[in-house]
């Protein structure tokens, strides 16, 4: 039925079935927007929200899904920028495509979820009219704009490669010249990322009352700014092989040479390495050095199911275990070890970014103070749920209406 | 400039509470409800969602009976005179909530607020409260609502202002007077209501002021010193348990 939607050479599942997958993605999607639409409507106390959680479970989500979405901006550095100068990065335009796709759903679907955070959301515009440049929010609203504008720039010589779409000449002109110049919004999106993603950073480390959070750093910016950047690049990659080599699973196809997993798996490798060390130490320094000023020491700051293995999860087993797995050739030569170490790298940022927005509020500062829990509503999962559904629909459509692996047809012979 | 960076200015409006006078018995919090025009709701059992500038916090040594010991702690806004910022400030996206530099209140302002709530996350103190419903009062106190404090709408942050409306009339009857508006005096709401006098209101600059003299006090303490917020909420009490626990300490 949408046979002439496809392009030339691959197969695609039957229409009927492709059709049953979107109408479960619409049916989690319609959910959401129903469960935001109330928040919208009957304002957040919907929410599981409170005085002492201001923060909860729409920016832990966002936090993460825009971390993970840096295999956007970083795949599109280390190709477009530096695959001049290392040849070997090359190989990663085999998977470039998707890299895009997933960038742009991750930050459209976090856009989307970010409207339902504020109280205001009529006043959304005064984050560019009323800008207050000091705030990390303010570095935040700019570069999450900007960057979801490259990306949508990005996306569309994507569309534009459609079969039927790039039969009018204008548009496979347009399609064509805008892929020429793709290198200029690629790294234009990798200034604005590397930015947004350190303004995340920032915007827990810069809360000098609050010392879970707060982290000193380098003239303006914590090292929480730097820290989120690092983490950002070693997961993001990681996170968009993982997505290939699901699609791979789901369609019985092979989208990608191993190669290229295997490149992304060093990369990451070295960068997770990296990051971890930087990590240990700022935890380190923010434990022993900078604590016992504030008058408290590391145990202070887990509690109940805030607990100590927050930090053991995090570091340990979703930081350095697979850091020692990407960084060992033998342990990228194991799909089982490499797939694996990929899913912990990413567990690992997500778990960051639930510590620096959850745990790090509920911690009372004030000695006489308890510590509380948090529980997201209803209202708070759909949307969540429905931002991934939204992200599996666009890859799902991307996937079987444009060619974004350049080698599936020769791959599937 | 100071070395703050900021306009030097000789006001900074403070509060001294004595801690070893107040009773804890909410006169304080009811006066400030009162005054500001706070809603509430006929439910208010969810105390994390309750709109309270006046929190009191009741204190206890934990020790057993006959050493167990109480003692009430009123907290307002600490209009906190970190340096550059105070904590809730450089945080607003929207710069709706400022310290005005003149006389060191941290102001909030509601029809700016986008309601992202930093600002709250940012305060150690728990001073700021955002409205999670639209305001509402029993239809027979509507018309006792107070025309010099604007109620706040759905979905915006409040907190205490030290009655700054209090302020600015203090200011404007100076002018008219034809005496010097920086030397304008007022009580707000809380200190106006304190049956003990446990709490002192003015300028912390002022050296003749009793504020300031109280807040040079040997009894005097902040809460959160080693943050380096600076609050300009002082307290006043001899029992050291109580001071102990004011700051988070090692030991």
């Amino acid at each position: 039925m949408d046979r002439i939607l496809i392009p030339d050479g691959v197969k695609r599942c039957s229409f009927p079935i492709f059709s049953l997958w979107i109408l479960v993605l619409l049916g989690v999607i319609g959910w959401g927007v129903a469960a935001g639409a109330a928040v919208l409507i009957k304002a957040m106390n919907l929410t599981g929200l409170n005085d002492w959680f201001g923060f909860g479970a729409y920016i832990t989500a966002d936090l993460a899904i825009i971390a993970l979405g840096a295999g956007a901006f970083f795949s599109g550095f280390l190709y477009y920028g530096l695959s001049k100068f290392f040849p070997a990065l090359k190989e990663l335009g085999k998977i470039i495509n998707l890299a895009v796709v997933v960038g742009f759903v991750c930050y459209t679907g976090a856009l989307a979820v970010l409207l339902l955070e504020i109280g205001q959301p009529l006043r959304g515009w005064f984050g560019y009219w009323h800008a207050n440049v000091h705030s990390m929010l303010t570095e935040v609203i700019f570069c999450i704009t900007c960057y979801a504008i490259v990306l949508v720039i990005e996306y569309v010589p994507l569309i534009l490669e459609n079969r039927k779409v790039s039969e009018s000449k204008p548009l496979s002109l347009l399609g064509h010249s805008m892929h020429d110049v793709m290198a200029i919004f690629a790294l234009t999106g990798t200034f604005l990322s590397f930015f947004h993603q350190g303004s995340l950073g920032g915007v827990a480390g810069v809360c000098f009352a609050r010392p879970y959070a707060f982290r000193e750093g380098l003239f303006i910016w914590p090292w929480t700014f730097f820290l989120f950047i690092l983490s950002a690049i070693s997961s993001g990659p990681a996170f968009t092989a993982l997505i290939c080599k699901a699609m791979e699973t789901v369609t019985r196809k092979k989208l990608v040479d191993r190669t290229v997993y295997e490149l992304i798996g060093k990369i990451e490798g070295g960068l997770l390495s990296f990051y971890i060390i930087l990590k240990i130490a700022d935890t380190a320094n923010w434990a022993f050095n900078m604590s016992p000023r504030f008058g408290l020491k590391l145990t202070d700051y887990y509690w109940g199911p805030y607990g100590i293995w927050l930090l053991v999860a995090e570091v340990g087993i979703c930081g350095v275990l697979p850091a020692l797995i990407l960084i060992s050739p033998k342990g990228r030569k194991s799909s089982f070890l490499l797939f694996g170490a990929f899913l912990l790298d990413i567990i690992g940022v997500s778990l960051n970014r639930f510590v620096m927005t959850i745990p790090a509020i509920a911690q009372p500062v004030m000695p006489f103070d308890q510590w509380k829990i948090y529980i997201p509503s209803i209202y708070e999962v759909a949307p969540v749920l429905a931002m991934l559904a939204y992200c599996m629909l666009i890859i799902s459509l991307s996937y079987r209406y444009m060619p974004l692996f350049p080698r599936e047809t020769e791959l599937n012979r | 400039m100071s070395e703050k960076g900021h306009a030097q200015s000789n006001i900074r409006l403070g509060m001294v509470i004595d801690l070893d006078k107040c009773t804890g018995c909410g006169a304080c919090s009811t006066a400030c409800q009162a005054e500001n025009n706070i809603s509430y709701r006929p439910d208010e059992s969810q105390k994390l969602r309750s709109i309270t500038w006046m929190n009191i916090y009741q204190l206890d040594n934990k020790k057993a009976y006959p050493d167990f010991k109480i003692a009430f702690l009123p907290r307002p806004c600490m209009h906190c005179d970190a340096d550059h910022h105070s904590p809730c400030t450089f945080v607003c996206p929207v710069n709706a909530t400022t310290r005005d530099e003149n006389n060191g209140l941290v102001t909030h302002i509601y029809p700016r607020c986008i309601g992202c709530r930093y600002c709250m996350v940012a305060c150690p103190y728990h001073a700021r409260s955002f409205n999670w419903w639209d305001p509402t009062w029993p239809k027979q106190m509507e018309s006792m609502l107070s025309p010099e404090v604007s109620p706040r709408m759905r979905g915006v942050v409040e907190k205490c202002t030290f009655c700054h409306h209090r302020y600015n009339k203090a200011r404007a009857k100076a002018s008219v007077d034809g005496t010097d508006p920086n030397k304008a005096i007022y009580t707000p709401a809380c200190a106006d209501a304190c049956p003990t006098k446990a709490i002192t209101f003015g300028n912390l600059l002022d050296e003749k002021s009793e504020v300031a003299k109280l807040s040079k006090d040997p009894r005097a303490f902040r809460i959160l010193e080693k943050l380096k917020t600076k609050p300009k909420v002082y307290y006043l009490s001899k029992q050291d348990w109580i001071r102990n626990l004011a700051d988070n300490s090692l030991t």
